[in-house]
């Protein structure tokens, strides 16, 4: 039986509860946009499994999801997957202990991972900025 | 963490990393048609990707169809087990964390079928018509 630890913040914990570096906010803007597109892609797998009925019916299904709100939020949802997905990679490559560097003695001054991972993480920020930015350009069909 | 856990985590990683490749594909092709000029996924018209015609022209490939049907499972499992897993942390009872584990896998088994179902008979309709 795994042990259960009392979770006293709750939610409010993603965002206060301390003297946070940048990767504990990029955590909780994960959680936010999975559960974004998560949201999305319930509904995606309905509306679009209207394909199957034939054109008739995929296009009365887009029609019904044709207003300008659907495709900027359409637009959120590649926006949240790219940094969602920039950001997921990161922390794979962290947990398989790729970017963490080596273990050695604690002497001072102290080296922590965070700081070996950090330039990945600026990396892969830029790499979604880039991708937000791409899809942005489609969006507004520059 | 139980071995259940830990294989269910291993798993959600595995699914991500799955995602990463098709959903990443399926981006592009939706979303960067013009920009990535993909008019060889996007036949009839590159800047409509919804275009029913291109709809049925990603239908009828065996690849999108079995694509779509492993980003779907992959989907539906790293979503919902994530889900699952931050619903677990705020600290529900025995009984509750049940109920959402049988909730969120019956979530999962449903919508899988369904867009299963879509999948292959969708190919069937465009390879028909």
């Amino acid at each position: 039986m795994a042990r259960v630890y009392p979770n006293r913040l709750g939610i409010k914990g993603w965002v206060v509860g301390g003297r946070w570096g940048v990767e504990r906010y990029l955590y909780t803007l994960h959680r936010l946009t999975g559960l974004g597109i998560l949201t999305y892609f319930l509904l995606h797998v309905v509306v679009t499994s209207s394909r199957a009925f034939g054109p008739a019916s995929w296009q009365r299904a887009m029609a019904a999801v044709g207003a300008p709100i659907f495709h900027f939020g359409e637009f959120l949802v590649f926006a949240a997957f790219a940094f969602h997905a920039a950001n997921g990679l990161r922390l794979v490559l962290v947990e398989l202990g790729v970017l963490t560097g080596k273990a050695e003695e604690p002497v001072y001054p102290y080296k922590s991972s965070l700081n070996v991972q950090r330039p990945f993480m600026v990396v892969m920020m830029i790499a979604a900025a880039v991708l937000i930015g791409l899809g942005g350009w489609e969006f507004l069909g520059l | 963490m139980s071995w259940r856990d830990t294989s269910l985590w291993t798993w959600h990683v595995i699914a991500g990393l799955v995602i990463l490749i098709l959903l990443g594909l399926h981006m592009g092709v939706m979303h960067l048609s013009a920009v990535l000029h993909l008019s060889g996924l996007n036949p009839a018209d590159v800047d409509n990707p919804l275009d029913w015609r291109n709809v049925a022209f990603r239908a009828k490939q065996v690849f999108f169809m079995i694509s779509y049907v492993v980003l779907l499972g992959a989907g539906l499992f790293h979503g919902l087990y994530g889900l699952r897993n931050i619903l677990l942390e705020l600290g529900p009872g025995p009984g509750a964390r049940r109920a959402i584990g049988s909730l969120l896998l019956a979530v999962g088994v449903v919508l899988f079928v369904i867009g299963t179902w879509a999948a292959v008979v969708a190919r069937t309709t465009a390879l028909a018509g």
